[in-house]
């Protein structure tokens, strides 16, 4: 296992760790068909089935992946930083 | 490969034509005060099985209907031989019997009131002796994949069954439905973020309209409750798996239909109509789910999992696939399909779905799940709203 990270489609904002990752290491991006999706160095600590930002995504925009959104920023994302429930909201039931 | 026309499968023919692939001889009570007896009953008889559950008294309208139906359409449900119904009256019990009654199958009820309990359980039990030495004189026997009716729904979900076990399903599901098997999925609100994938899928303006109304009703009830869903949905284990948003927990979720249409938009529990893939009304919680696919008919289920859910259900087999190392690492006696290579990319989907289909031939001519093996016996009615 040579990658990192998993994406469902190449131009998703964010992709899947694969492992548990270390803040500070390189770690390889491919997507689901097993084609090469560059490299990010992660500027924190991401576990098992969490998700790595591949860009920089400003406050309010959406969150892409399976090439839809599935939520949007509330903080500003740094690319290699850990995408959760702490920067990241529903674009739904909002209330 | 493994496709519909080279699966070899046998079950048990029932007399409606449909196929099962348990042989089940139960004891269903018709309401929650029926339990001890229709326990007692299946103490007594070796080869029974009572199916204890919480609801049927003083319940009314669509909850009293969805109730009856769950309960006559476990009955009906062709991994079931026979069936001895056991209520507090009369009236209801003779109403579950009769559906059960119109499948041809063996099925008998019992009052309690006017007998008491020991006279009903020593009624019973003899027609329960007698239902089981029918039953185990059935034979199995082959059936085409045309006959199949099964379900698939997934839980404790997290960023791994989008990539890895729902995906597997979603191939498996295609090869299935080219050999004309029935399929049910559902979770209507855990569509949330993809559910105009759902209706992109609809067979027709109707069937898509179907959709819309249960969908929208679903979105209504949590609107109207003025809560915020994060921590139910998604649940606290998806965001401990990884899951951050219900868009993202309906887009794996989705990835279970693979690229099938769909043929119907059912209320829960009820029985599809014909080969296809249907869709059915119903709470994504996983005992509840199953349950209603058994009730419809379903008689296998396919359950992705990723942080390790555990359920089963009585009379359906309920095969577990998971992508997840950490969950194959601490859990794996719950796990029938492993399918953590697709993220090492050591396994592809096809290989994946192979394997699904292997385990799922091996399940249905006989071989014991593992939620079968570790008596996960989950039988939970949904019910709509408050009783009278």
């Amino acid at each position: 296992m040579k990658h990192g990270v998993l994406l469902h489609e190449p131009q998703d904002d964010v992709a899947v760790a694969v492992m548990d990752l270390k803040k500070g290491s390189t770690i390889g991006a491919v997507t689901l068909e097993g084609k090469a999706a560059g490299q990010v160095r992660l500027l924190d600590n991401v576990p098992l089935g969490h998700k790595v930002a591949m860009r920089d995504l400003a406050l309010d925009k959406p969150v892409i992946k399976y090439g839809r959104p599935v939520g949007k920023a509330v903080k500003a994302i740094k690319r290699g930083a850990h995408v959760h429930t702490h920067n990241v909201k529903t674009l739904r039931w909002s209330i | 490969m493994i496709t519909a026309q080279n699966m070899k499968l046998t079950g048990y023919k029932r007399p409606d034509g449909r196929f099962g692939i348990r042989n089940h001889v139960i004891i269903l009570p018709v309401d929650d005060i029926s339990n001890a007896a229709a326990e007692g009953v299946a103490h007594l008889i070796k080869g029974t099985m009572a199916l204890p559950h919480a609801y049927g008294r003083l319940q009314f309208g669509e909850d009293l209907e969805l109730t009856f139906r769950t309960l006559a359409g476990t009955g009906r449900n062709p991994n079931v031989a026979a069936a001895v119904v056991i209520g507090i009256e009369p009236k209801w019990t003779n109403r579950i019997v009769k559906e059960i009654e119109k499948t041809g199958k063996p099925v008998v009820g019992f009052s309690i009131e006017r007998f008491g309990d020991l006279k009903t359980i020593e009624r019973a039990a003899r027609k329960a002796k007698e239902f089981v030495q029918y039953a185990t004189e059935l034979q199995r026997q082959p059936f085409p994949v045309s006959k199949l009716c099964m379900s698939t729904k997934c839980g404790e979900s997290d960023t791994t069954t989008g990539l890895s076990s729902c995906p597997t399903v979603g191939r498996s599901f295609e090869r299935l439905l080219k050999g004309g098997a029935t399929l049910m999925f559902g979770e209507t609100s855990e569509l949330t973020g993809g559910e105009d994938i759902v209706e992109s899928r609809c067979v027709s303006p109707r069937v898509r309209n179907d959709f819309r109304g249960m969908f929208d009703d679903y979105t209504n009830l949590i609107k109207s409750q003025g809560v915020d869903l994060l921590g139910s949905q998604p649940t606290e284990g998806n965001i401990r798996g990884g899951l951050t948003t219900i868009e993202e927990k309906a887009m794996g979720n989705i990835q279970k239909i693979g690229r099938c249409a769909v043929k119907s938009a059912l209320a829960p529990a009820v029985e599809p109509k014909g080969p296809g893939l249907h869709f059915m009304d119903s709470s994504s919680a996983a005992a509840e789910m199953v349950t209603l696919c058994g009730a419809g008919g379903s008689v296998v289920h396919y359950f992705p999992t990723g942080q390790g859910n555990v359920i089963g259900n009585p009379i359906v087999p309920v095969i577990k696939l998971s992508g997840n190392p950490l969950t194959l690492q601490t859990m794996s006696e719950h796990i029938d399909v492993d399918v953590t290579g697709i993220l090492r990319m050591e396994m592809n989907l096809d290989q994946a779905a192979d394997h699904a289909l292997d385990i799922l031939q091996r399940t249905i001519n006989g071989r014991l799940t593992a939620a079968e093996a570790l008596r996960h016996d989950e039988f939970v009615m949904t019910k709509l709203y408050r009783s009278a």
